[in-house]
């Protein structure tokens, strides 16, 4: 069974997103819209990778079952100035959107299982990354025209 | 009467249900036969827009007396607008226009002035220019500079200070009830049966409105006050229940006012069934803010959050306002869409005594938000859908392409980040004064003071922020122009022209024409894009622009303003008389092809997407938007352990341009003060009037203290003092001095009531 392999997708990528708002947010604490908002989102990922340890103890990790080239999505770092955190804020949505998609992949496989309690950790967890995929998109749709055309 | 001791007159108590007695104050600098004519106008002097009459004698303003006949203010004024609104007018005024030179600011010609203006702009990329307008001057004004920037020049970057105080306002308006739009009437107090003040001192905010709740108050069947503060102030002292929420706190006393209002079964299910969307997620996020975890978090006794929620509860009649403590405090918009909430939940709402009063901390920062000069685009259209943007296209007859609407307006925020970055650097500020009232005030000095800014300040006085200027423009203040503006109730009063303008002084409306003429605006047809010249013919291209929408002026003229009374929006055909209450029918302007705003979300301010929206299908139903209580960005913490949040004084306007020029005024409050706890002050060895230092991790400030008013752990300073009347060498005293660069998701409104200091004797 798959459903282990992809839970331990989750909680590494989750892991992964949790440092990468938390890089970003202490970089670019000029903005400090981006500093305070991606300390809170840091946060809420941080508590998604909590939301899953019992399904962890319950389903086991197979790694060892891992296909080759399924892995975590990784931030490489942050950059400065406009563009800087234009990028930044799109790595961010990137890795949201490959958190956003496993977390359907478990949903699904939580309803197969059938496992009501996975499903319903699943529900809460989906609507907070999409919050944080809502809250990206919104701020990269403001900083773009400024930083591309006359930063 | 001196109104400097007596700050809200005599005493006129009537009955619940009978309509609020005239009393008409009056000063005069001659006698009253000596008055040459009088002249109609309202005041600017605080967001209420009491109607007055403008005295004048041998071309100068003399006086001013209140109107009896208007719904607003029934005759009287108040303190300020006795001794401030036009005693300054001959005091310290820019009479011509200043350029920078390398020996410092040099008078000019208009025509040298503009032209460099417009010669910097030119050479620049729409992208490159913004401009910071105010909550102070015309409708009038307001749109032309709207047209300007959003169909002349094409630039998002355009707020005003109206982002200070009311943008949280508008915002949980349109959260709610999917447009801006004030759903209450000035009214209600005379029939309410319990009033709610929400982050309110009304008795120093708006003196003549808390005279109406005072005689209201005094006379039989008196209603109940609850309010909501974390200091002692007049209106407290007076409260049946004063609950003080620790700054920062207001959403969690919010989710616990629900929270008890659900409990005991206050709730109208029915009318929530049938006018509202969310309630269950509204009850699933209160439900843990049971009354003894919120006075654990609030630090407030939870005796008093079940008593002020059985108030709401059982009282027929509430009429709830809200103002900067909630708005400029953390987690704004939501515990602002909590006061809605509580009306929604129990159907009180567009009845007389029913209601919610979002307030405005200016007088015309209402026109600010309506005529798109801010944040917004005009007439309440929402940016992000095509066909609003088709009709503004239409109305200017310029291609949809030219209106800047990717993303919502840039908000003042982010424009002075813009400008603190370089990618905006020229900057464009109309009667407002951020070297005094922005936060941080070190920042914005540096801002300020950049190389590679071009900054253009138009004001009536050569004021702190006009120092760094490279062209100064003087303008035409009240009583020097005309035009009109619309209250925090929607009651919109024309303000006539009294006296001419000191030396070659412009009106601001007369200053944007000026500037599109020079920059040669043109529509698609190749015509001027700005086809009016006067006053009266800006308000009608204005009227065709809010035809249909939910600030509709199309019935309004300026002849039916020259009436006894201000009219209230919306004004058609079919209501010529105005509109006293909104949503009577309980229909919100919620349908996609309506509302202003598709919504946010709470915690991050991420934006509903138009298809999410429609998915509601909402269909003038309003929305009850949940949040929990989530921790203020700055806490105290061993380094600074209290506190501090910034207000106003009953005496003073904004940085006092003003009632600083005023003798009455300026005696009555000549200074800063620090407000600090009896414990507080104990623990520090602070005595009344020691000179005490208030530090932030940014910046400090001293003032005079006084002891008794707040909270323990809290510090209150008025933010009005800063530096223009300053003596040589004294030390800083302007609040903003030591507040910091936060703001809300949201409404992107700043946070001036959590700021972390610490406080010792200088």
């Amino acid at each position: 069974m798959h459903l282990s392999t992809y839970l331990g997708l989750l909680h590494a990528s989750e892991n992964s997103l949790a440092e990468a708002f938390d890089q970003v947010g202490r970089d670019h604490a000029d903005e400090p819209d981006v500093e305070h908002l991606c300390h809170v989102l840091s946060e809420k990922a941080a508590g998604h990778v909590e939301a899953l340890s019992p399904f962890v103890t319950r389903y086991g990790v197979q790694r060892e079952d891992e296909p080759d080239r399924l892995h975590a999505a990784e931030f490489g770092g942050t950059r400065t100035g406009g563009v800087g955190l234009l990028r930044d804020l799109q790595d961010l949505y990137v890795l949201a959107s490959f958190v956003d998609i496993t977390w359907t992949v478990v949903g699904q496989a939580a309803q197969g299982v059938p496992d009501a309690e996975l499903l319903k950790t699943v529900g809460s967890c989906q609507a907070e990354t999409s919050t944080q995929l809502s809250w990206l998109q919104t701020r990269i749709k403001q900083a773009a025209p400024q930083a591309l055309i006359v930063a | 009467m001196n109104r400097v001791e007596n700050i809200w007159g005599v005493r006129t108590p009537h009955e619940r249900g009978t309509e609020w007695p005239e009393r008409v104050d009056q000063e005069l600098a001659v006698a009253e036969a000596e008055v040459d004519r009088w002249v109609q106008s309202a005041c600017v002097l605080c967001s209420n827009g009491c109607a007055c009459d403008i005295a004048v004698k041998d071309g100068k303003m003399v006086g001013v007396r209140g109107r009896a006949g208007d719904r607003i203010n029934h005759g009287r004024l108040g303190p300020k607008g006795l001794y401030a609104s036009w005693q300054w007018s001959d005091q310290d005024r820019l009479t011509h226009p200043l350029v920078r030179t390398s020996e410092g600011l040099r008078q000019a010609t208009w025509d040298e002035a503009m032209g460099r203006i417009v010669e910097e702009s030119k050479k620049r990329h729409p992208l490159k220019q913004g401009f910071y307008t105010s909550g102070q001057l015309f409708l009038e004004e307001y749109y032309t500079l709207a047209v300007i920037g959003k169909a002349g020049l094409g630039t998002p970057h355009m707020d005003g200070n109206t982002r200070l105080c009311t943008a949280t306002a508008a915002a949980a308006l349109k959260e709610t009830f999917g447009s801006d739009g004030q759903p209450g009437s000035y009214e209600d107090i005379e029939h309410c049966d319990a009033l709610f003040l929400f982050g309110h001192n009304m008795a120093a905010t708006q003196t003549v409105l808390w005279s109406r709740v005072l005689d209201r108050v005094e006379g039989p069947d008196a209603p109940v006050i609850v309010a909501v503060d974390p200091r002692d102030t007049p209106v407290t002292r007076l409260a049946d229940v004063h609950l003080a929420p620790l700054p920062g706190s207001n959403q969690a006393l919010m989710n616990g006012l629900i929270h008890e209002l659900i409990e005991h079964g206050y709730v109208d299910h029915d009318y929530v069934a049938r006018h509202t969307i969310g309630y269950d997620e509204l009850a699933a996020t209160v439900a843990s803010y049971e009354p003894k975890q919120v006075a654990e978090i609030c630090g407030v006794n939870a005796v008093d959050v079940q008593h002020a929620a059985e108030i709401f509860g059982r009282s027929e009649r509430v009429l709830s306002t809200v103002l900067q403590g909630f708005y400029q405090s953390h987690q704004a918009t939501a515990a602002s869409c909590q006061v809605n909430n509580l009306h929604l939940l129990r159907g009180l709402i567009g009845k007389p005594g029913c209601g919610v009063l979002q307030m405005n901390g200016q007088p015309t920062a209402e026109n600010t938000r309506e005529c798109g000069a801010d944040g917004d685009l005009p007439g309440f259209r929402n940016w992000a859908n095509p066909q609003h943007i088709d009709e503004l296209a239409k109305l200017w007859n310029v291609d949809r392409l030219k209106i800047p609407h990717w993303a919502p307006p840039t908000h003042a925020m982010q424009l002075w980040r813009y400008v603190d970055q370089g990618s905006i650097d020229f900057l464009w500020i109309s009667a407002t004064n951020p070297a005094v009232s922005l936060p941080e005030l070190p920042r914005i000095r540096d801002i300020l003071s950049r190389e590679d800014l071009f900054l253009v300040v138009q004001d009536g006085f050569l004021t702190e922020t006009a120092q760094y200027a490279d062209v100064v423009l003087p303008a035409a203040l009240w009583g020097e122009k005309q035009g009109t503006f619309t209250n925090a109730s929607r009651t919109v009063h024309l303000s006539e022209q009294a006296v001419d303008p000191p030396g070659e002084a412009r009106s601001d409306l007369d200053i944007f024409l000026d500037y599109a003429r020079r920059m040669d605006f043109r529509d698609a047809d190749g015509e001027p894009l700005i086809g009016w010249t006067t006053p009266e013919e800006a308000f009608e291209a204005w009227k065709e622009c809010t035809r249909g929408r939910p600030c509709d002026y199309s019935g309004l003229t300026y002849d039916a303003l020259r009436g006894a009374s201000g009219i209230p929006w919306p004004c058609t055909d079919d209501a010529p008389e105005g509109t006293d209450r909104l949503y009577e029918d309980s229909v919100f302007p919620t349908e996609p092809e309506t509302c202003e705003d598709y919504g946010h979300d709470l915690l991050t301010g991420g934006s509903t997407t138009p298809e999410k929206y429609k998915a509601l299908n909402p269909g003038g139903r309003a929305f009850l938007k949940a949040m929990p209580f989530t921790e203020p960005p700055e806490w105290i913490s061993s380094a600074y352990p209290l506190i501090a949040t910034t207000g106003r004084s009953p005496y003073h306007f904004h940085t006092r341009t003003k009632t600083g020029r005023s003798p009455q005024l300026k005696q009555a409050e000549p200074k800063v003060w620090v407000e600090l706890s009896a414990a507080d002050a104990a623990e520090l060895g602070v005595a009344e009037g020691n000179q005490v230092r208030v530090e932030s991790a940014r910046g400090w400030m001293e003032g005079a203290a006084r002891i008794g008013g707040a909270r323990p752990g809290v510090v209150f300073v008025p933010f009005h003092f800063g530096y223009w009347d300053a003596t040589e060498g004294a030390p800083p005293s302007a609040a903003n001095e030591f507040t910091l660069t936060e703001w809300d998701p949201v409404s992107k409104q700043p946070i001036y009531k959590v700021v972390a200091v610490r406080v010792r004797k200088a």
